[in-house]
């Protein structure tokens, strides 16, 4: 199982990385995403893998499986996805308003890039 | 146990939700409350860095659990002087906002002010690795909010770069938080600080690896070459006020390096050999020239301040980085020094572009208002370039003097008198240019969009200036105190023992691995 998990983690971050090194937002976007995923499993195999063993002290129970990165993922996942969705708003606004998906900056700035007071 | 500590995280916490809910359409309610809160913040901070200056460790244990397992805020010297420094920026800034009518060009400027404050207090505060990085996404969710404020294409599309380099340092910092739990079981940093000398020398591969990784996100953070590329559009496009607020967020990285490299993994750690000197202490120079060409080379006055920015932040870095009590105690020193002084070019530079359509650095004839800006320029080119008479050349020179001992001492003055003469010729450039060339631009058509400042905001700017005269005044009493809180940063037992002795639910720690 250690090695399915590792691999699985290395496949996302891969996948992930490469799509983050991509022009243009919708792919980055994905990228991040495979990468919060892969960052999900890591944190939860942070704890060891333990099949089958609560998280809580009982007394007839004599394995057990670390509960603290179960609440650490938890919270890295609703970070990440509300990380998620803002960007994905804050670059729908970019493309609408400018009609273009590229990440990188303009070479040249033109001096109207100023003109957006209002 | 103190409650006020927490006082800090709380006030903007809630403070924010009541400006969304309560004075939505109302601005001028929202301006109240929001400077009424920043206000309290600052007395608040006032008194606990009052509390801590005879080298207490204030410590607040949420809903009473004991340390290892419970969350923990604790406040020292170090982070109650970073969290006075907060909130005194904030209120110039908020001031400053207001004056100029930032918060009136966008919705919910004042509850996000809010929330990032809440976000940088909460960092500065937390005793527990993994909180620090919760906070960090408040501050930096916030400051999403902020950087699109009034929003416009240009705006729109630094923003998604800035969300986009962050959302990647995030996960990073989750990468790290993996491993070193998985390493060391833990993540409160006090018990951090005692179960990473306990690791064994032969074994240090995952600690090393996690140690390297945390030093990365917090570069990131502090926009230390050349992990620096977010910073100079982000700050550049970003609405003058938060801009200037954002001279705080680099030092949110500063800070969390010298916490967690004096205390968890300081230099005399076998795990951490050649981090210090080998990989971060070329960085920090790289950025501080870098930093300083690109001031010179910048061709909007917006760039050129988020460049010198950068090069601040090589300089608080490369003294960060010879990891010595002197060396930490000039770069805490240049920390207060370089918040404030960014903070006020950023500030100028919206003076300026108040008084012309834009802010490229090319003649244009002269507007309202112009010769007070000058000088107000002037004043806080002086100080970022660091020439006498202020803070910033009293600062370079205790950079200079502590890495007098270092092995690398050519390069460090090398590196820091030459740039410093680049950004002098830079700011010197950018001023003449904006400044006295205006009067012999010919005068094309009428100026649109262009009126005279509001008394606040020459008077919030006027604060910070006043504030850096101060810093240079009393030079002895700031020196002499930061040198305090190195002394205490070199020698953290006190906190440890704070940290994990202090009773309360399940106060008896067992070995959980």
């Amino acid at each position: 199982m250690e090695f399915l998990v590792a691999s699985a983690i290395g496949a996302m971050t891969t996948a992930g990385l490469y799509l983050v090194l991509r022009l243009r937002t919708f792919p980055v976007i994905l990228g991040m995403s495979l990468l919060t995923y892969a960052v999900n499993v890591f944190l939860f195999a942070s704890g060891r893998l333990t099949i089958g063993a609560p998280p809580i002290l009982r007394d007839d129970v004599s394995t057990y499986t670390d509960p603290l990165p179960q609440a650490l993922v938890l919270t890295a996942i609703v970070i990440s996805f509300g990380m998620t969705a803002v960007i994905v708003m804050i670059s729908l606004g970019a493309f609408l308003g400018s009609d273009d998906d590229h990440v990188d900056d303009q070479a040249e700035p033109g001096p109207q890039s100023d003109g957006d007071r209002s | 146990m103190t409650h006020w500590i927490i006082a800090p995280v709380v006030l903007p916490a809630l403070l924010a939700p009541f400006i969304i809910l309560a004075a939505r359409y109302h601005i001028q309610i929202q301006r109240v409350f929001s400077v009424a809160g920043v206000l309290a913040l600052v007395m608040i901070s006032a008194g606990l860095a009052w509390q801590v200056s005879d080298g207490t460790v204030l410590l607040y244990q949420l809903s009473d659990w004991a340390a290892p397992f419970g969350i923990v805020l604790v406040g020292d010297r170090l982070s109650t002087l970073m969290v006075l420094l907060t909130s005194v920026l904030a209120l110039c800034v908020l001031l400053y906002a207001i004056g100029s009518g930032w918060d009136n060009r966008g919705r919910h400027f004042h509850a996000l002010f809010q929330f990032q404050l809440m976000g940088i207090l909460g960092a500065f505060l937390t005793g527990d690795l993994f909180n620090l990085f919760v906070f960090f996404e408040v501050l930096l969710i916030a400051s999403y909010g902020l950087m699109i404020h009034a929003g416009g294409d240009a705006r729109l599309r630094a923003g998604v770069q800035y969300v986009l380099f962050n959302l990647i340092g995030s996960t990073l910092f989750l990468f790290a938080l993996g491993s070193i739990y998985a390493e060391t079981g833990t993540l409160n940093m006090a018990d951090l600080a005692l179960r990473v000398s306990l690791v064994d020398p032969s074994e240090t591969v995952g600690i090393r690896v996690a140690s390297v990784l945390l030093l990365l996100v917090f570069a990131i953070k502090a926009a230390l070459v050349p992990l620096h590329f977010w910073l100079p559009s982000s700050y550049a496009e970003a609405p003058a006020p938060v801009a200037a607020l954002f001279a705080i967020m680099t030092k949110v990285g500063a800070y969390a390096i010298i916490r967690v490299y004096t205390m968890i993994f300081h230099p005399d750690l076998t795990v951490t050999t050649g981090l210090h000197d080998i990989w971060l202490l070329p960085a920090a120079m790289i950025s501080l020239f870098i930093g300083m060409v690109g001031v010179l080379g910048a061709r909007k006055l917006d760039r050129l301040v988020a460049y010198s920015i950068i090069g601040s932040m090589g300089m608080v870095m490369v003294s960060i980085a010879l990891f010595t009590p002197d060396s930490i105690a000039a770069a805490l020193y240049y920390i207060l020094h370089s918040t404030l002084a960014g903070a006020t070019l950023f500030l100028v530079s919206d003076l300026v572009r108040t008084g012309r359509s834009d802010l490229m650095l090319e003649a244009r004839p002269p507007v309202l208002g112009t010769s007070l800006t000058a000088a107000l320029f002037f004043i806080g080119a002086i100080a970022m370039a660091g020439l006498p008479p202020l803070s910033g050349f009293l600062g370079k020179l205790l950079v200079l003097d502590a890495a007098y001992g270092s092995s690398l001492v050519v390069w460090v003055w090398a590196v820091v008198l030459i740039s410093s003469l680049i950004s002098v010729v830079g700011f010197a450039r950018a001023g003449s240019v904006i400044f006295w060339k205006a009067h012999s631009a010919e005068i094309v058509g009428e100026p649109e969009n262009v009126s005279r400042p509001s008394v606040l905001s020459y008077a919030s700017v006027g604060g910070l200036i006043a504030l850096l005269v101060a810093h240079s005044v009393f030079a002895g009493q700031v020196h002499g105190y930061t040198s305090k809180i190195s002394g205490q940063l070199f020698d953290p037992v006190d906190y440890i023992s704070t940290v994990i002795e202090t009773p309360g639910k399940l106060s008896k720690p067992k070995e959980n691995h």
